[in-house]
């Protein structure tokens, strides 16, 4: 693929960039517009365009291992996030825990924060197991 | 109890791990398990003969009213006894009769749980307990019947009689809940306190039927009689225990239970007279054109049944005593037949009629029981055969008007039945012994043993009838709901008309056996009858009912998508479009509607454009390109109307669906104009109508009133109890979440899908034979 | 705007049935793409349409104090948006390997079975 410089030079600080907004967006869902659905869906944008400016290999490069690890990853933390009032207090599946005390920026941490975290990263994994794939074997 | 019925189903598991100790010699201790049990029901004689009535029940689903409940009456016990007690007998041959059988401990595997099944089945009180318990038992037969699974007819005969048998489980359950839906009650015993308004309901002939149905099926009433002699498949001891001893009076014995709840009505009555009058007849004369034991023997077992639904019918105090002294005296010498069958085949390897004759110089004990089995069968005295047929013949002969005819036709029966049993339990031990079969061998006592002692309880219980009267035939006579207290059983009633009916009987019975021998011109005479069989004309139907579901299935599901896609749409167009056309008022309250702004109508505009040019352009990347504009129109209207989220992750899936068209298009072909003209214009047609009527339910749905209670719900909880403002995401981490970690499984699972299907190379062999096929075409094609 | 929506969504339904009778596959793909969005315009639809109110609970309150769009169909649309990329790729990708595999576009060579029919 023929890229131009100006996209090439953009893309490697846009990727940081936008990985900072993909995050801010995860963090601010449980209270403002946005979440780990689409957190995770601009996460895979900026790896994306990293990988049409730099070439797939860089990008692969960049994250060290396959996106498809992320699919486990996430799926265990969603899971263990659900499964945590039963293992700690007794409590059932999914019941939401939450810190008496809000933090700053983010407000009150709960469970649901970790479960949209596992969804995060899930959909992060999902989208780029599947360009990344279709990509290859084109 | 529970345990008792359980244990047969433990022990078929027990036997899959330990199977193999049971191949060899140990196989004779798989018959202590039904020897324990039959040790177990004889405890409970006592306390039922003084009229106990035991009950235990279980719970399983209360909230269904469907309990585990167990009842133990005279007529529950005496199956019982039957059961277990010819149970061990038959366990016992069997380690002597497959000795040696590579299968021997699945064989037992399958008795055994077939035996829990039978004790669940006449102990249930509970109607969906019976019906398990009974579709159970045709699970087993089924399995018993294949037993010799390499051989195609034996099979088929285990379809048929699964199907058979199972058609009519589904009647018993229909009639169990048709049955609860009117009193209420699962239970039996309930029932029967309702029998009165149970019979006043206007669904009373269903419920007969109902239960006719199941009942007829399983005890092979005509014209569903012919799973039976096909059911001779199955290794003999499976047709001494299942096919002619218990199995088969299950459904006697549901129409016996249901006697004192369905009852003396006119329709139950004169339903079981005739069809349980024509099997025993038809039947018993089909006896005589067999030339093969077991057949001989399955004929007659049907006739049997049939005496039995017809005693039933006749609903007389007399008839059902006669009932219950004939069950047990069926079950004594039929099952002696059986086995005595059995010891031929095993040592003669002929069950031809026509091969056999002295056999008595070789196992006279085999001949002992064979000949006593025949005499009870004959009803000739001191067996208690006598006493049954006395009992029989005197019902038919006090039943109202139609005595005469009742007579003739059990009369008539019994003569052939008797032509039956001697054929089968004399015929092979007398005269001259043929050269073929003198180098037999005498079997094991395992195999004389069982057959030998139950001839002699037949003529023990006709020397002294007194040892069953109490214990067994009067409570069974109580449980149908007649009083017992009268009955008094005896050998000699004294010289009546029932007695030279009896002498009747016995002389031309006989003289037939001395006039008619089996031979193949008999067999093959009725052979030539067999299109209008039953069983013939149910093959038939099967067969036209297989091509044409196949003519309608190649018809609509011919492999072309497009033509699946087409019939689901117009068949939905035709019946949502019938019921708009009728109830659609298109009353739109445009107050309640929301005001369109300019932005709206451009946005609407580009959707539309972005649409038709997706579809009507010829270039590929031109209609990707357009998709992604309808996507991030559709972005807009969600932006517009308060959906932030939605807005925000339409617009990222469409940018990547994009950027996924555009990395495969090039791999993929060209657009090809495929389909001409008219094609177009007949889809087309049909898509505007589908999308016409799509819009019509918006509107008319748009027009009801909507209930926000759910989403009402969230917000209210939403800070609350969850600590989130943003209530949509709140549903899907916390409210929801559930449902969302589902959701992300289900995505990594299309991930894995895809990586699997772009990585994962053809096997070569593969990829050559479609190479090959693709040329052909082409070859074809020129 | 609700009868606009409304025929929208009627359209987007008819052209997707369209495109799914089309012998391409690639036309059938872009068919069911369209079918997903249809669907999910007319749950939004049907939820009631709310302008400026978005589900979000403002500022210090607890709860809302004035209207608000219905948050139940917009998270169910969430899912179904992302699941429909899901199926969408699975579906790019089913039919490219179809099209290595029997080297054809037309659906119409693609209704066997199995190799000997």
């Amino acid at each position: 693929m023929r890229t131009t410089i100006i996209l090439k030079t953009a893309s490697n600080y846009l990727l940081p960039v936008l990985l900072v907004f993909s995050i801010f967006i995860l963090l601010r869902g449980h209270y403002l517009p946005g979440g780990g659905f689409v957190g995770g869906l601009i996460a895979s944008i900026a790896f994306i365009l990293h990988s049409f400016a730099n070439g797939l290999n860089k990008t692969k490069e960049l994250l060290i291992m396959h996106p498809g690890f992320l699919l486990p990853l996430g799926l265990a933390i969603s899971f263990l996030s659900g499964l945590a009032p039963v293992a700690l207090f007794d409590l059932p599946f999914m019941t939401g825990l939450w810190s008496h005390d809000p933090i700053a920026i983010l407000g009150s941490v709960g469970s649901a924060l970790f479960f949209d975290i596992g969804v995060y990263l899930v959909v992060n994994g999902v989208t780029l197991t599947i360009i990344f794939t279709i990509s290859e074997s084109a | 109890m529970l345990t008792a019925i359980l244990t047969g189903f433990l022990f078929s598991i027990f036997l899959v791990f330990v199977g193999r100790f049971f191949k060899g010699k140990l196989s004779i201790l798989a018959s202590l398990v039904p020897l324990g049990l039959f040790i177990y029901f004889t405890q409970f004689i006592a306390p039922v003969t003084n009229g106990e009535v035991i009950m235990r029940n279980f719970e399983w689903i209360p909230s269904f009213g469907v309990d585990l409940g167990f009842k133990l009456d005279g007529l529950s016990l005496l199956f019982s006894l039957m059961i277990t007690g010819i149970g061990f007998l038959v366990f016992a041959y069997t380690s002597s009769y497959l000795k040696g059988h590579e299968y021997l401990d699945r064989f037992y595997g399958y008795l055994a749980s077939f035996m829990g099944a039978m004790l669940g089945l006449v102990l249930a009180d509970n109607m969906i307990t019976l019906f398990v318990f009974w579709e159970l038992t045709s699970i087993s037969s089924f399995f018993l019947i294949g037993f010799n699974n390499t051989n195609p007819a034996s099979r088929k005969s285990a379809m048929t009689a699964l199907g058979i048998t199972g058609i009519g489980g589904l009647f018993l359950l229909a009639g169990a809940l048709l049955i609860n839906n009117i009193t209420g009650t699962y239970s039996i015993s309930e029932m029967l306190t309702m029998s009165e308004a149970i019979r006043g309901n206007e669904f009373y002939f269903l419920m007969v039927i109902f239960i006719f149905g199941a009942a007829f099926t399983k005890s092979a009433q005509f014209p569903f009689h012919f799973w039976l002699p096909g059911a001779m498949k199955a290794p003999t001891p499976v047709s001494t225990y299942l096919h002619s001893a218990t199995m088969v009076k299950a459904g006697v014995y549901l129409l016996m239970r249901f006697t004192p709840v369905l009852g003396g009505e006119n329709i139950w009555n004169y339903t079981l007279i005739a069809v349980g009058g024509f099997t025993m007849l038809y039947s018993a004369v089909h006896t005589i054109f067999r030339t093969d034991l077991k057949g001989i023997l399955a004929y007659s077992t049907i006739s049997a049944l049939g005496i039995l639904v017809f005693l039933t019918g006749l609903g007389t105090k007399e008839a059902f005593l006669a009932a219950a002294v004939f069950i047990i005296v069926h079950a004594l010498y039929k099952a002696t037949l059986f086995l005595v069958t059995g010891i031929i085949d095993h040592q003669t390897h002929t069950r031809d009629v026509k091969r056999l004759a002295g056999l008595n110089k070789i196992m006279l004990p085999v001949g002992i029981a064979g000949i006593l089995a025949a005499i009870s069968s004959a009803g000739i005295p001191p067996t208690i055969g006598f006493v049954g047929k006395e009992l029989t013949y005197e019902s038919a002969l006090h039943y109202e008007s139609l005595a005469i005819f009742l007579m003739i036709g059990i009369v008539l029966t019994k003569i052939f039945l008797l032509y039956a049993g001697f054929v089968a339990g004399i015929k092979p031990f007398v005269g001259k012994l043929p050269e073929e079969h003198e180098n037999v061998k005498m079997p094991g006592f395992l195999m004389w043993g069982p057959p030998l002692l139950l001839a002699s309880l037949g003529v023990l219980f006709g020397v002294a009838p007194f040892i069953i009267e109490s214990a067994l035939i009067k409570p069974v006579v109580t449980a149908m709901g007649a009083d017992a207290s009268e009955i008094h059983l005896a050998l000699w009633h004294g010289f009546n008309i029932v007695f030279i009916l009896s002498l009747i009987t016995i002389g031309v019975g006989t003289a037939m056996y001395f006039m008619i021998k089996p031979s193949k011109k008999l067999e093959n005479g009725i052979a030539r009858l067999d299109f209008i069989s039953p069983e013939n004309i149910l093959e038939q139907f099967n067969k036209i009912f297989v091509s044409v579901s196949n003519f309608w299935t190649n018809f609509f599901q011919n492999g072309y998508l497009r033509n699946y896609i087409s019939i689901i749409i117009l068949f939905l167009v035709v019946l949502v479009g019938y019921i708009m056309i009728n109830e659609t008022r298109f009353t739109i309250d445009y107050n309640s509607l929301s005001k369109i702004t300019v932005y709206e109508i451009t946005t609407t505009l580009i959707l539309i454009a972005g649409i038709f040019y997706t579809v009507f352009t010829d270039s590929r990347l031109a209609a990707v390109a357009a998709m992604g504009v309808v996507g991030l129109s559709i972005c807009l209207i969600f932006v517009f109307y308060s959906a932030p989220d939605l807005a925000m992750t339409q617009f990222s899936i469409d940018t990547l669906t994009v950027i996924l068209f555009v990395l495969v298009l090039y791999k993929l072909p060209k657009y090809l104009k495929l389909s001409d003209y008219k094609t177009r214009v007949r889809d087309g047609i049909l898509s505007t109508i589908f999308g016409l009527i799509v819009t019509t339910l918006a509107l008319e749905v748009l027009s009801e009133p909507v209930s926000k209670e759910v989403g009402e719900f969230y917000a209210a909880n939403s800070y609350i109890e969850a600590h989130g403002k943003n209530v949509v995401n709140v549903i899907l981490v916390d409210f929801r979440g559930a449902d969302t970690l589902i959701e992300i499984s289900v995505l990594s699972i299309a991930a894995v899908g895809v990586f699997g299907l772009m990585k994962l190379r053809l096997k070569m062999k593969d990829r050559r034979r479609y190479a090959d096929r693709s040329l052909n075409e082409e070859n074809l094609k020129k | 705007m609700e009868i606009l929506l409304a025929l929208m969504v009627g359209i987007l339904y008819g052209t997707g049935i369209y495109m799914m009778l089309r012998r391409s596959m690639v036309k059938l793909i872009l068919g069911i793409i369209l079918l997903g969005n249809g669907a999910n315009l007319l749950i939004f639809l049907l939820g009631r349409i709310t302008k400026g109110a978005p589900p979000i609970i403002p500022g210090d309150s607890k709860v809302f104090t004035e209207a608000f769009a219905d948050p139940v169909p917009q998270a169910l649309i969430l899912t179904a948006i992302v699941i429909s990329f899901g199926l969408q790729s699975f579906a790019i990708v089913l039919v490219k390997r179809a099209h290595t595999v029997v080297r054809t576009d037309d659906l119409d060579e693609m209704n066997a079975t199995d190799e000997d029919s």
